[in-house]
């Protein structure tokens, strides 16, 4: 019996579904687990792209649920990373075609058969946002460093916590070490502090993430990328291994070099 | 002299202005205290202690802010400024 992971964070354009994506990628690829992932957010989807499987949609979500066709036939495989399936939104619809107990059933049924059931929540805290924590028995919330997106993840912390999420887990996603260090940006810490919440994994800015995007291919396959290796740590973090914070260290700039030269001490 | 300052550096870091915004943002979302609700307050307690003072209605503030607990903790808190013009005689007695 696998177990169902709902992927949210009240705001909208912090990662979620590059997150769903790298994680469910991750799974299949370096664990070998038999992974799928749900789009809920219906009418505005999104993942299909992100995983470069948009031209292989026949059935959606809605389909399944509305009988039109069998759970299987809206099953795509990913043909690159064994064990890796997706269950696309239907994009002409909106998110009343279907029910948190319909997608309550969904889950249940897929967990049968796959040890990993990612959902991808859409943004906001309504109807969508109930549907796809329905029949999820685990969380994880995504934030980036910036005051907006801490706000709704405390608020959609809560939200979780009163739906009977026992320990929702941090992805803290799209951090700037250089602006860290400036005390221009939030740090991990900061942030912690502040949400009281266990961390899964911190994600640093990286422009590969756009590139990946771009041609479909996650980049937690992307051995250069160190966004990938941070969504490969959480990956393994998943599956129950310790593995420590990989360094968000910068190189020193020219100025601070000059000060270190001088045995002046760098600001923190 | 911090010579950073020259070059317009404030000596507040950004992070922590965020920061502390987060905190009092949070203390209003957590308790989910509207502005009507903040005023129901307000004027049950303009009733109650106006049977004993005369207060300034118009300088009454009432804010829900945190306070130190101890070294690293802070707690909630309601704080309630109320300028009294006069205190009225059935309270002396």
């Amino acid at each position: 019996m696998g177990q169902v992971i709902v992927i949210t964070s009240g705001k909208g354009g912090v990662g979620k579904t590059t997150t769903t994506a790298n994680i469910g990628t991750g799974l299949a690829l370096l664990k070998h687990r038999k992974v799928v992932m749900i789009d809920a957010d219906i009418g505005l989807r999104n993942l299909d792209v992100v995983m470069g499987l948009e031209n292989r949609i026949v059935y959606d979500l809605v389909d399944v649920v509305q009988g039109v066709c069998r759970l299987k036939q809206a099953l795509i495989r990913d043909k690159r990373f064994e064990n890796l399936y997706l269950l696309p939104a239907a994009q002409t619809k909106d998110k009343t075609a279907v029910s948190p107990e319909q997608m309550k059933n969904l889950c249940d049924q897929l967990k049968e058969e796959f040890d990993y059931v990612l959902v991808d929540c859409p943004a906001g805290i309504e109807q969508g946002f109930k549907n796809a924590i329905a029949g999820a028995e685990k969380a994880i919330i995504v934030t980036t460093p910036e005051v907006s997106a801490v706000r709704d993840a405390d608020r959609v912390i809560g939200l979780l916590e009163a739906a009977g999420f026992e320990e929702p887990q941090l992805i803290i996603n799209r951090i700037r070490p250089d602006m860290v260090k400036r005390g221009d940006m939030m740090d991990i810490d900061d942030i912690i502090d502040i949400l009281a919440i266990d961390l899964l994994g911190v994600i640093p800015e990286d422009e590969r993430i756009v590139i990946s995007t771009n041609r479909g291919e996650p980049a937690v396959a992307d051995e250069s990328s160190k966004a990938g290796q941070a969504y490969r740590n959480v990956t393994r973090r998943l599956e129950g291994e310790n593995v420590p914070l990989m360094s968000l260290d910068v190189e020193p700039t020219l100025m601070e070099r000059i000060k270190m030269l001088f045995g002046l001490r760098a600001r923190k | 002299m911090d010579f950073l300052r020259l070059f317009g550096r404030d000596d507040v870091s950004s992070k922590d202005i965020a920061k502390e915004r987060l905190r009092l943002i949070l203390v209003h979302d957590r308790a989910n205290v509207s502005p009507q609700f903040l005023e129901m307050i307000k004027s049950q307690i303009i009733n109650i202690i106006s049977d004993y003072v005369d207060i300034e209605e118009e300088g009454l503030e009432i804010k829900l802010t945190r306070m130190k607990k101890d070294e690293d903790a802070t707690v909630p808190a309601l704080v309630a400024n109320i300028p009294i013009k006069r205190i009225k005689h059935v309270a002396r007695a």
